[in-house]
């Protein structure tokens, strides 16, 4: 087995491992780290896939600010319902 | 091996579909979307990727004649990724709004509000 | 309907999908192969035109049209979301206090970084044409480097960093440069976003034509663009007080 294909599997795998995760952490405060690590997977995913473009991409949007907007909305919507 | 890459795109699809219909909360709801979208970026670059081909920008002192892998597939990948994070923007802001106006994110609540 | 229904008539239908899903992985052209009838196609059109990143040749010269649907896309939902994120009637604003539980090693470390976001941002969208980068990545990282003041635990150093209507400005400049870009090449070469600028030499910054300017177009807008966004979400959180909305 070459190099190439023991750095697909793995990555493969762990991108596969880390979505699986975002989707089953229910309490999304926590889930926001779990989707930056993910993100991050991803784009290594696609430097292994031999797509540098896409992979800045994606580590800048899926680690950083999509994130960084979930934590924000999840602050927001605590603070509405401590008033419930 | 050869139709790994696929079925992994094929499961995080599916496993984002999964968390839309379990979820409890709005935001769990669009950061689930958001998976089952990365599904695709995982496919059209696997469909476009090629063995010891290199990426394709030709850096000085690569001939352009050197193989390289699919670029329009990492073209659509790249507008698929702003796609989806502006779309989880929106999710995310119709989810606050939701909060304000009904005081809850929990779907199976909302949808006993509506009676 | 119930979770457990719900969630069994989604598997039925999940079971469905992804037996067709797996049927036409079986058919797609194997993984690693190395039959790419759109690579061959597209990356010698890249080089006619001098573009050596060949992924920035397809999104701003091969497939202009799509990039500016898709930045209206952008524009749309970071209108959208402003709109849904604006204070509500009955919402107050207040003074966000600086809350100083931020550890000084962390608010060096965010003054340290700040620039050298900045400028690799910078340095991503200019040298879009021939490394890897453009507008979109370069553009996402100026954003995401801005709110790097954030971590660095001021709020108010990045409010004044970050007056948002400029932001506003420059991403309307953004898409409207795209777009004007997009109409003299009708214009003077007969098709919406043709490369009508002087090709230059093959590795040269002032090269590949158009696919440069708008390049730094959408590094403008989608910079902008996330910064507004970003900026939408942040006030709600931080300024704006709800207590009073549901009650009215």
């Amino acid at each position: 087995m070459t190099e190439t294909n023991v750095l697909l599997i793995v990555s493969l795998t762990l991108v596969a491992v880390a979505g699986t995760v975002v989707v089953a952490t229910g309490e999304p405060s926590r889930q926001a780290v779990v989707l930056s690590v993910f993100g991050l997977l991803l784009g290594l995913l696609f430097v292994v896939l031999q797509a540098p473009d896409v992979a800045l991409s994606q580590i800048g949007v899926g680690t950083a600010v999509v994130p960084l907007m979930v934590v924000l909305a999840v602050r927001k919507i605590r603070q509405l319902g401590s008033r419930r | 091996m050869s139709l790994y890459a696929y079925l992994v795109a094929g499961w995080l699809l599916l496993a984002g579909f999964f968390g839309v219909v379990r979820s409890r909360d709005l935001v769990h709801t669009a950061v689930c979307v958001s998976v089952a979208q990365s599904g695709t970026y995982v496919l059209l670059l696997g469909i476009g990727f090629q063995r010891g081909a290199g990426a394709p920008v030709f850096a000085p002192g690569i001939p352009t004649t050197s193989p390289v892998v699919d670029p329009v597939v990492q073209a659509m990948a790249l507008t698929d990724i702003v796609v989806s994070a502006t779309v989880t923007a929106l999710l995310l802001a119709i989810a606050v709004q939701i909060a304000k106006r009904h005081g809850t994110v929990d779907p199976d609540e909302l949808h006993a509000l509506r009676g | 309907m119930s979770r457990g229904v719900r969630t069994l008539i989604f598997l039925a239908g999940a079971a469905g999908l992804g037996m067709l899903l797996v049927l036409a992985f079986l058919r797609c052209p194997p993984f690693g192969g190395d039959w790419h009838p759109y690579r061959d196609m597209a990356v010698p059109a890249a080089l006619a035109h001098v573009t050596p990143n060949v992924v920035s040749s397809v999104n701003f010269d091969q497939r202009g049209l799509d990039t500016l649907g898709e930045e209206t896309i952008l524009l749309g939902s970071v209108l959208g979301a402003t709109v849904l994120l604006r204070p509500g009637r009955h919402e107050t604003r207040r003074e966000p206090q600086d809350v100083g539980r931020v550890l000084q090693v962390t608010r060096l470390g965010g003054y340290v970084m700040l620039p050298l976001a900045l400028t690799l941002g910078l340095d991503v969208v200019i040298h879009g044409h021939l490394t890897p980068g453009g507008g979109f990545q370069g553009g996402v990282v100026l954003a995401t480097g801005l709110h790097l003041t954030y971590v660095a635990g001021s709020y108010p150093a990045l409010r004044r960093l970050r007056p948002v209507s400029w932001y506003e400005y420059a991403e309307a400049l953004g898409a409207g440069t795209f777009s004007v870009l997009g109409v003299v090449g009708l214009v003077t070469s007969a098709a919406l976003l043709a490369n009508f600028l002087p090709l230059g030499q093959f590795q040269q910054l002032f090269s590949s034509g158009t696919v440069l300017a708008l390049s730094v177009a959408t590094g403008c807008e989608v910079a902008a663009g996330v910064v507004v966004l970003l900026a939408a979400f942040l006030e709600q959180t931080i300024m704006i007080d709800s207590s009073r909305e549901r009650a009215g």
